[in-house]
């Protein structure tokens, strides 16, 4: 009998039960794409940000004691280096699936007709193997992720895998054109420790002071250095959590933490965790945050949730004022029947279980249209954004699963009181 | 014979306006009451004290022995759900629910849902072929049967009837105090409030209100002499 009359109350108020579940379907589709994409958001805006280039530099220990005293680049007087070989140490710390890509930056200036030019030495799409107690690590890295902005106007980027036997370099736009620089051409440029011929693989346009550069590979610049297998800086980029009061406590000294925060840090991507265990791979090395770029991560991160738990929560009161108003006017409609119930001997608790099983039964049915298009809004999002698909977390579905039901017994709430004010010698019989 | 009912000088005040002005009445069980009066006199309010529907201001309410009056209305739910039914002017049925449904809804706020019992109410007030239409599909008619036959569902002690025939034409109004006679000579207790003299003139006991109070209380002496012609 009992679902027989919510039944009844469909068929009959099915207009306004579809109300309710397109006003609840709104609400959950909102909160189910705010929620995925706010709990996506961390990693897309790490992502996003590591196009703008890496956050962790590592720098030989000597050259980072003299910049931080004098708070100045040490540039080409710089003594003391990081071995080559210890680059792949790298692939093997705790967070090192975290390191989308690292290459190493040796800067020299070189004569190019008889001008001087500064050079950069770097990976670009280096291939690199590294054995390690029996295990081999291997990662395909260099600058093409981590200088993703640059403008290639000729040519293409350099490719350190083909074997043509030819030295190749890429010149900055400004260079190419003073010097009248096209792809294709053969530049000589000359050292302090020999000279080389660069094939120009592509002419680039930075924005910056590298669009005076000339960029080669790592090994073409050790020679006409004489810098065979040493390394002045390498670049890493690395996707990081933001920082919190635990980050912040760890990065002034990490020997400060308890041992249950130390592990909790070190379990964590911090970026300074990040650097902490670089430095244990790499002793003689000294890791340091961008703290530029690490700052910008956790603000917009900071914000974006921010921001997307505030459209969640206006878009939830929304749909609560919506099935306050809906339910209340269906409850007004059906009083001569509800009090009828009371007439013929239904306590107010039954009749309240009656009205809330036929919302709440509408209310699912609306948070299940809700999730899918809150899925189909978080991939337009995902795409439109951050051109890529949000992936749609379990939890998410349990949580818009709470927020119906609490969204549709708080708006019940007006009509549940009205109910039980209802007087059957009132309705049915019309006053005294 | 024994009373059913006992109102002990009972008065319902809504401001200034004196819907019962200090009124007593009894009702024996078996018997048949019909409350008469002009409109605002204090028909429905009466009924609704009567049907455990509202509480008086002041005075107490004796049914079946019980004071009832000070009681909550959670306990007064109970009660009218177990003692009495209730027939409506109009008819109040839901109309998404079958006649035969309509019945069972009472059951299933009383005890337990059975078709069968309700089918056997349908049938005692004539309308068991008519168990599986809906209310659009009877006439005014039926409809108020059915409504007598939700009400007698749930065998209370009394049935308490506002303006049972108000919406109904003359030959409907027939059939349905016809019910009325048999339900009386079953021995079940009836109070009918109507303003139609016609209705109330077919009652064992006549109480006529004005302005809150009772200001008649006579038997029918027509009464033996219509029930033989009728039956």
């Amino acid at each position: 009998m009992f679902f027989r009359m919510v039944r009844g109350t469909f068929a009959r108020q099915w207009k306004k039960m579809l109300m309710i579940a397109v006003t609840v379907a709104l609400g959950a589709s909102i909160a189910t794409a705010m929620l995925n994409v706010m709990l996506g958001v961390g990693d897309k805006i790490n992502e996003e940000l590591k196009t703008y280039g890496s956050n962790v530099t590592v720098v030989p220990q000597s050259e980072a004691v003299i910049s931080k005293l004098y708070n100045v680049e040490n540039g080409d007087v710089q003594t003391e280096f990081i071995s080559q070989d210890k680059l792949g140490e790298l692939l093997t710390i705790f967070w090192a699936n975290n390191i989308t890509d690292f290459a190493p930056v040796n800067d020299t200036t070189v004569t190019l007709d008889s001008s001087e030019v500064k050079l950069v030495g770097t990976w670009f799409n280096h291939h690199m193997e590294f054995v390690k107690k029996g295990t081999t690590y291997q990662r395909d890295t260099g600058i093409i992720n981590l200088r993703s902005w640059w403008d290639i106007e000729e040519g293409g980027w350099l490719d350190e895998q083909q074997s043509s036997g030819d030295e190749y370099a890429m010149v900055g736009s400004q260079l190419a054109k003073d010097k009248g620089i096209s792809a294709g051409d053969t530049l000589r440029v000359k050292g302090e420790n020999g000279e080389e011929e660069l094939v120009v693989a592509g002419v680039f346009e930075s924005g910056d002071d590298e669009d005076d550069c000339i960029y080669t590979t790592l090994s073409a610049e050790q020679r006409l250095t004489g810098t065979n297998d040493l390394i002045k800086k390498v670049e890493v980029s690395a996707i990081t959590s933001p920082d919190d009061e635990l980050a912040v406590k760890a990065a002034r000294n990490p020997s400060l933490l308890s041992g249950d925060e130390y592990d909790l840090w070190y379990c964590t991507a911090y970026v300074s965790s990040i650097c902490f265990q670089i430095q244990e791979a790499i002793p003689e090395a000294s890791a340091s945050a961008v703290r530029q770029i690490a700052d910008s991560e956790g603000k917009i991160l900071e914000k974006t949730q921010l921001l997307m738990t505030l459209i969640t929560f206006l878009s939830l009161l929304g749909a609560t004022l919506g099935i306050s108003n809906l339910v209340t006017s269906g409850v007004m409609e059906r009083s001569a029947e509800l009090a009828l119930l009371k007439a013929v001997g239904a306590k107010n608790g039954q009749i309240t279980l009656l009205v809330l099983t036929e919302i709440t039964i509408t209310s699912i049915i609306g948070a299940a249209a809700g999730y899918f298009m809150g899925y189909a809004f978080a991939q337009i999002i995902g795409q439109t954004v951050f051109s890529s698909s949000i992936e749609m977390s379990g939890m998410v579905a349990f949580i818009v699963v709470v927020l119906v039901i609490a969204v549709t017994l708080v708006g019940s709430i007006p009509a549940v009181r009205m109910l039980l004010r209802l007087r059957p010698s009132e309705v049915l019989h019309g006053g005294h | 014979m024994s009373k059913l009912l006992e109102l002990k000088n009972i008065s319902k005040v809504y401001g200034d306006l004196h819907a019962l002005d200090n009124v007593c009445l009894s009702v024996d069980k078996g018997e048949w009451i019909a409350i008469m009066g002009p409109s605002g006199s204090g028909k429905s309010t009466m009924m609704n004290i009567i049907g455990c529907m509202d509480k008086p201001s002041t005075g107490q309410v004796i049914f079946d022995g019980k004071d009832i009056s000070k009681e909550s209305r959670r306990k007064l739910t109970e009660f009218h759900r177990d003692k009495i039914g209730l027939v409506f002017q109009q008819f109040h049925l839901i109309n998404y629910l079958n006649a035969v449904e309509n019945v069972m809804v009472a059951q299933y706020y009383h005890s337990m849902p059975d078709e069968k019992e309700a089918l056997e109410a349908l049938e005692r007030v004539g309308l068991k072929d008519r168990a599986k239409h809906l209310p659009s599909q009877l006439s005014g008619g039926e409809q108020q049967r059915v409504c007598i036959a939700r009400a007698l569902i749930n065998s209370p002690e009394l049935i308490l009837a506002d303006e049972p025939t108000g919406n109904l034409d003359e030959a409907n109004e027939n059939i349905v105090l016809d019910i009325f006679r048999q339900l009386h000579k079953e021995g079940t207790s009836l109070v009918v409030v109507t303003h139609d003299p016609e209705v109330g003139e077919v009652a064992q006991r006549i109480v006529r209100l004005e302005h809150g109070k009772i200001v008649s209380d006579k038997k029918n002496e027509q009464f033996s002499e219509q029930q033989e012609v009728s039956l």
